[in-house]
């Protein structure tokens, strides 16, 4: 009965008699899932440079995107993380501007120093990351609606203590030229720092995700919670972990735009909820769980970022960018579902077969 | 005798004020099988969560090597070396091979001043363990275990509790969602986990199956054990009767004799009305 395992490495060396190198194969590049949304992410460049014209290929092109896909970004892996671990933090909608108006009311309004109104906003994102993931443990309400519930209430938390201390839903904040330069400023005019904590923090996440224990830990809970658990894996922690990192990311966003527009509204960021969710599904992570890399994370953003910045350099009515990102969606999950299945089925390579 | 590895004695368990388990009693030595059968609702789950540590028995005691033992959690009875694999392996189909062998237990290597997965050990540990439960057609350990078959699985299952040191294994029905090749390639490894000296413990619904590896039976019956016996001792008929409770067993023969009695008066009437 075995003789059928037997025959099939033999019938794959025989149809593929090529020698192998250290070079990828086309196989082995099928095999990686975010070629769904590389091409995705190229169609759209593609596109958006042909009806674009030269602007948007400019560096002010470039960065209007950029410095989208940045703040975006920043937000979205810590996203992607919890999703591929299988949860969901909206949380993050209300958590911006929470982070703006502690720093603003702290540093603006009550001209405390920088560093207090930072750490406080940074602090605020843990603390609320910390809630989220607590209350998802003990109460096994799935983390939707228990982040859910936290978006609402710390909206409402952040409009009512906003108009009791400052008195105001809008405050000015002045910070001094190195919390501008290192968290609020434009480079050359025209790129935002963010990009620089950006690709730190996607240097971070990559490391986390690859090549570190907690990162398959993360994998394993997605998959399979209850087996996650059965193997060892201090699965509260991780949660715990994971929406704190959510939490704080979105808390310096948050703090990021005050230093950068000099002022705090209580009624940003509520785009971010469903921004950093599509971008991380147009990035291939299984919304379910269990599977999702940071390549797709980033591809996924930089995607959403050019055609939401994009239309306004084509002729088109700015008004269809809605559209186009819907539509885009729903392709990229299908192209997404079809290299995810090509990676399953992928027949073995014969390179080893000898050892 | 020697002391056997795993010892039950008089296990109880309820819900609430229902009962699950009466008095059971067992002995799992090493290198033997021991096959669990019974059919659905005869309490195997909750005899395999207890001894998994899901469930912790109302009253009774288990041993090991002689030694009283009580699990407090899944984690504490693989820390004792019971290890369990479910119908569907316990594997997580959108990892790597590697990946999911050492879930919880990654090796590290030195990464200049970090320790990272150690991707590539990973990855030819879990080949190797694999092909030595005869898996051959799988080379490379970055393959994700959703392109494996459903036997495959369970040896990728199978091959990490051997591993990680496990002295029982406990499978549920490893072969219940398999074709006929696939199970009994599933069987073979069965036997060679016992070759390896470790005690197994088989849970299946399934006869045949059972008679092919086991060495050691265990019939339950609404939570209590009817029977209790060794290989050549009893025959199939025998078995597959006392599974399905004998005598119930004939009353639906007879009853479904009679129903395709009245068919067959039936069927040519309304053919010559047609």
């Amino acid at each position: 009965m075995t003789s059928q395992a037997h025959d099939q490495p033999a019938v794959v060396a025989t149809a593929l008699p090529a020698p192998h190198s250290s070079m990828p194969s086309i196989g082995s590049l099928v095999r990686r899932p975010e070629v769904g949304s590389l091409i995705g992410m190229i169609a759209v460049l593609v596109f958006f440079s042909i009806f674009g014209g030269a602007n948007f290929m400019s560096a002010g092109g470039a960065a209007s995107w950029l410095n989208v896909a940045s703040e975006l970004g920043i937000i979205a892996l810590p996203v992607g993380l919890l999703m591929i671990a299988g949860h969901l933090d909206l949380s993050v909608g209300s958590m911006i501007p929470a982070s703006s108006m502690t720093i603003a009311i702290i540093s603006g309004h009550y001209d405390q120093p920088i560093i207090v109104g930072i750490l406080a906003a940074l602090g605020l994102g843990l603390a609320v990351g910390f809630i989220n993931g607590v209350l998802v443990i003990r109460t096994k309400v799935p983390s939707f609606v228990v982040t859910l519930a936290t978006l609402f209430a710390l909206a409402g938390l952040t409009l009512g203590l906003s108009i009791i201390l400052s008195g105001s839903t809008s405050v000015a904040l002045k910070s001094g030229p190195i919390a501008k330069l290192v968290l609020g400023d434009y480079l050359g005019g025209k790129f935002q720092v963010t990009l620089f904590w950006w690709i730190a923090i996607v240097l971070i996440v990559g490391f986390i995700l690859n090549f570190s224990r907690f990162g398959n830990w993360i994998l394993a809970m997605g998959g399979d919670a209850v087996s996650a658990r059965n193997a060892g894996i201090p699965t509260d922690r991780v949660t715990i972990a994971l929406f704190m990192s959510s939490g704080l990311c979105a808390a310096f966003v948050g703090m990021s735009q005050a230093i950068l527009y000099n002022s705090a509204q209580v009624a940003a960021g509520q785009s971010f909820i469903f921004n950093s969710i599509i971008a991380v599904v147009i990035g291939g992570v299984l919304l379910t769980g269990g599977y999702g890399s940071v390549v797709g994370i980033v591809l996924g953003t930089l995607t959403f970022s050019i055609v939401n910045q994009g239309i306004f350099y084509t002729g088109f009515d700015a008004n269809w960018a809605s559209l186009i990102i819907g539509v885009l969606l729903l392709a990229a999950v299908l192209m997404n579902n079809t290299f995810r299945t090509m990676a399953l089925t992928y027949a073995p390579r014969t390179k080893s077969r000898v050892r | 005798m020697t002391t056997p590895l795993l010892r039950l004695t008089g296990i109880n368990k309820s819900f609430g004020p229902i009962d699950v388990l009466h008095d059971i009693s067992l002995e799992v030595n090493r290198g033997e099988v021991l096959c669990l059968l019974g059919d659905n609702g005869a309490g195997k789950s909750t005899l395999i969560k207890i001894l998994s540590g899901v469930h912790r028995p109302t009253s009774g005691t288990m041993e090991m090597d002689g030694k009283a033992v009580a699990f407090d959690s899944p984690r504490d009875a693989s820390d004792h070396g019971i290890a369990t694999v479910h119908q569907f392996g316990g594997t997580f189909p959108l990892m790597s091979i590697g990946r999911s062998f050492f879930v919880g237990a990654e090796p590290t290597r030195r990464w200049g001043p970090l320790t990272i997965y150690d991707r590539k050990r990973a990855n030819e540990i879990a080949v190797t363990e694999m092909r030595q439960l005869g898996i051959t057609r799988i080379d490379d350990g970055d393959r994700l275990v959703g392109g494996l078959s459903g036997g495959e699985r369970q040896a990728l299952a199978i091959a990490r509790a051997v591993h990680f040191g496990a002295s029982v294994l406990i499978l549920d029905e490893p072969t219940a969602a398999l074709g006929v090749k696939e199970a009994a390639h599933v069987l073979r490894i069965v036997l060679q986990a016992r070759r390896k000296g470790i005690a197994v413990i088989f849970i299946t619904h399934n006869v045949v199956h059972a008679l092919t590896v086991g060495d050691h039976f265990a019939v339950l019956i609404r939570g209590a054990k009817a029977a209790d016996f060794r290989k050549g001792e009893k025959s199939r008929e025998a078995i597959t009767d006392l599974m399905a409770g004998g005598e119930q067993m004939a009353e639906l023969e007879a009853e479904i004799e009679s129903f395709s009695a009245a068919d067959d008066r039936q069927a040519p009437r309304d053919a010559s009305h047609a």
